[in-house]
């Protein structure tokens, strides 16, 4: 099925019209030749759930290939999965947590396809101990620009491979993956909970405790200033063991059948526009109603790893412009770029809740993968007149900070920025001149930073 | 491509020496942008007009040679201009000469010419434009148009339906890009002090060419199809439109 579709990022910011193609993995091939030889140059590109925040799965005026097929085939004793890449994380954990394996690394939302994952080489709340989710794929299936179906792992093309994970959709089409689980022994969490009162003893304290859980993530105010500016939240977790589960949890340990669904149209008690005061309001009650200290909480998957998907629509209540999600990631050492950002934040005073900070651990081999060691903070920030300069300075913090931002969030960065944050874009380039000289998938991502 | 912010990558300027097409250039300008293209007949002027503007580093000038009256160049000088910046994102129609109704009155052929230069050049070289962009999908089109147009005097009557015409045009444009993601932006400002008007008195409600782009710029930000510069214009001639002739004909000016 083909037609002429307005479509957009997450954050709603620039929908632009783009023909969208429904196919099978076997029809991809004949797609892409189509349009690449259609010599109109506007691009192909595979699109997932879209759930990327700016311009990274469009290509206005071209072609989007969403895959239809969602075929999964878990071996059971070995947890290796073999996923058709349209598949989403939401099928795939329904399918996979009821067998006692868990995906390897989750964004904090479970609707995102696995040719997203790869594509953007998402991470976690577990990314200081298990990195990110190209570090699982053991290979893919993908088309390449000349229409050929390729088996691609890290040892038959480890150029490939690594600009593919992470590569935003720029080599080719991913159709299938094989992909490395992790074993859990039961379908909830067991969380330890710390509220901070500042930014210094709230990084003081994940830098001391983050080792010791295999998932960690802080939710902090952007609301207050002064000695409170980054009070907030700390959240650890670890997969629960069978035995510390108790009553109805006990006797089915891996029942998982969450309620929200993708593309159900949800109904939200009410869609209004995020106003500063009621962002302050919500900040305020959020900070208050968390534990000062709690361990042992018993949570389940959705409730901790995905808490936005019970709310369908939520990025609607942004209103009519849509909203950008500033992500960056800053060395260990730039701890002041992470204040001065907030402080920032602060300052100009946007509508802005949903701020979270974490610790990457070591980078993986993507070549342009966002995460590396140090920072990653995130925050919210609707389009009002003035956001382009804030934005722009922001990165100018953080890139002498020697940070960068993420691909799968930007919306609005420069060519500049990406050439100084990513090291590695002139041998991924390399790469992606070599799979697709005439620049038959692009994106309006691409086209903006000149990738 | 325009980001989520609604900044501009590139800007191209038709007309390229015009104080209001320059003003605004400057008022589109941010740490976003690129390129700025400005295209124009007289290219050393347009070089120093580029060297002029206060750019952010990273953001080139391209100074392309493009004369309103030689519409056969036209759709060819758009195509260089593609090849420099990619995709369009926002293209200013800002050339036009004024001219005197006195010298039209003696040399009929000057008024040609005017005709070709307010309207047949521009004409040309924006539906080139708007043939790009509709393959792009996405793109801003500004097309400076004026009061003069809304109804002609007999002062000025050959520029007033040169710019009736255009503005004319641009409607109808807007109209048939509606749904390709393109979109039209009509300037129509009053009296502008400045180069143009140099020696002339002043209209009321007169404007500058700084006061000009600030009002395109906000129009262009929120999508409007039509803007009036100083907007009090828009009632003034809303009513001025509906005056008995014998009345119009006896306004000075
Ligand atoms: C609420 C929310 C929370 C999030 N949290 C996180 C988080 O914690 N960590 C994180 O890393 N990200 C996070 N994200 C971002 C999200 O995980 C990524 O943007 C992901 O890529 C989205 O997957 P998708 O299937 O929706 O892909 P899309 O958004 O549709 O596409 C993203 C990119 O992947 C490419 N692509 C998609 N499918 C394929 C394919 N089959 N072959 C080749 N390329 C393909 C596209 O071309 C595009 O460049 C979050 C997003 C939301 C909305």
């Amino acid at each position: 099925m083909t037609d002429s579709r307005v479509v957009s990022g997450w954050g709603r910011t620039s929908p632009v019209s783009c023909r969208v193609h429904e196919v099978v993995a076997g029809d991809v091939g004949s797609v892409v030749v189509a349009a690449g030889g259609s010599g109109a140059g506007r691009g192909v590109l595979a699109r997932g759930l879209g759930r990327s925040y700016g311009d990274a799965a469009q290509a206005s005026g071209g072609d989007l290939i969403r895959l239809v097929d969602g075929g999964i085939d878990l071996d059971v004793s070995t947890g290796v999965v073999t996923v058709d890449a349209g598949t989403s994380l939401d099928e795939l954990l329904r399918v996979s947590v009821p067998a006692g394996w868990f995906v390897p690394v989750t964004p904090g939302t479970r609707f995102v396809t696995v040719g997203g994952a790869i594509a953007a080489d998402v991470h976690g709340k577990n990314h200081h101990r298990d990195g990110s989710f190209g570090g699982w794929v053991e290979s893919f299936d993908m088309v390449l620009a000349s229409g050929e179906l390729v088996s691609v792992s890290p040892v038959s093309d480890p150029g490939l491979f690594w600009a593919t994970v992470g590569g935003m959709g720029l080599t080719g089409v991913i159709v299938s993956a094989r992909v490395r689980m992790i074993p859990v022994e039961t379908s909830r969490m067991l969380v330890s909970t710390r509220r901070f009162g500042d930014l210094d003893s709230l990084m003081a304290s994940m830098t001391e405790r983050d080792d010791a859980f295999r998932y960690s993530v802080a939710w902090v105010d952007a609301t207050v200033s002064g000695r409170r500016l980054g009070r907030g939240v700390v959240t650890w977790g670890e997969h629960a063991t069978r035995d510390a589960l108790s009553g109805r949890a006990g006797r089915e340990p891996l029942s998982y059948a969450p309620s929200q669904r993708v593309g159900v149209p949800g109904v939200v008690g009410s869609v209004g526009v995020v106003r500063r005061w009621n962002a302050a309001a919500f900040s305020e009650a959020w900070f208050r109603k968390a534990p000062v200290s709690r361990d042992g909480e018993v949570q389940s998957i959705p409730a901790f790893f995905h808490p936005l998907d019970g709310v369908a629509d939520w990025n609607r209540v942004y209103g009519r412009r849509g909203f950008v999600q500033y992500q960056f990631v800053v060395p260990d050492t730039a701890v002041d770029t992470v204040r001065q950002v907030l402080e920032r934040v602060v300052v100009s005073k946007p509508a802005d809740f949903l701020n979270v900070l974490k610790r990457f651990g070591a980078a993986g081999d993507g070549m342009l993968s966002f995460p590396m060691p140090g920072w990653t903070l995130t925050v919210d920030l609707p389009v009002v007149d003035g956001l382009g300069a804030l934005l722009h300075e922001l990165d100018d913090m953080v890139l002498s900070a020697g940070g960068r931002v993420y691909l799968a969030k930007d919306a609005h960065t420069t060519p500049a920025m990406i050439t100084a944050g990513y090291l590695r874009l002139a041998e991924w380039r390399s790469v992606r001149d070599r799979v697709d000289p005439t620049r038959v998938f692009q994106s309006d991502l691409a086209r903006r930073l000149a990738l | 491509m325009r980001n989520a912010t609604g900044e501009h990558q590139n800007v191209v300027v038709f007309g390229g020496t015009s104080e209001i097409g320059l003003a605004i250039v400057t008022e589109l300008v941010t740490a976003a942008t690129r390129h700025v293209v400005l295209a124009c007949r007289d290219t050393p002027a347009g070089e120093t007009a580029a060297a002029a503007l206060d750019l952010p580093s990273g953001c080139e000038t391209h100074v392309v040679a493009w004369d309103a009256t030689a519409v056969h160049t036209h759709a060819d000088c758009v195509d260089t201009i593609v090849g420099i910046v990619g995709d369009l994102d926002i293209v200013v129609m800002a050339a036009g000469v004024l001219g005197s109704q006195a010298q039209f009155d003696d040399n009929p052929t000057d008024a040609g010419h005017a005709v070709a230069a307010n309207m047949a050049g521009p004409v040309t070289t924006i539906t080139a434009a708007a043939r790009q962009m509709r393959t792009q999908r996405h793109g801003h089109i500004v097309v400076l148009s004026s009061v003069a147009g809304i109804r002609v005097r007999a002062a000025n009557h050959v520029y007033g339906s040169t710019k009736a015409g255009l503005d004319a045009y641009a409607q109808g444009l807007a109209d048939h890009l509606a749904g390709t993601g393109v979109n039209v932006t009509i300037v129509r400002p009053g009296f502008v002090t400045g180069r143009m008007t140099n020696g002339m008195k002043a209209a009321p409600f007169a404007t500058t060419p700084a006061a000009v782009a600030v009002d395109t710029a906000r129009a262009i930000n929120r999508n409007q199809r039509i803007v009036h510069s100083p907007g009090i214009l828009r009632w003034v001639f809303l009513i001025l439109r509906h005056l008995p002739n014998t009345l119009w004909r006896r306004i000075p000016g």
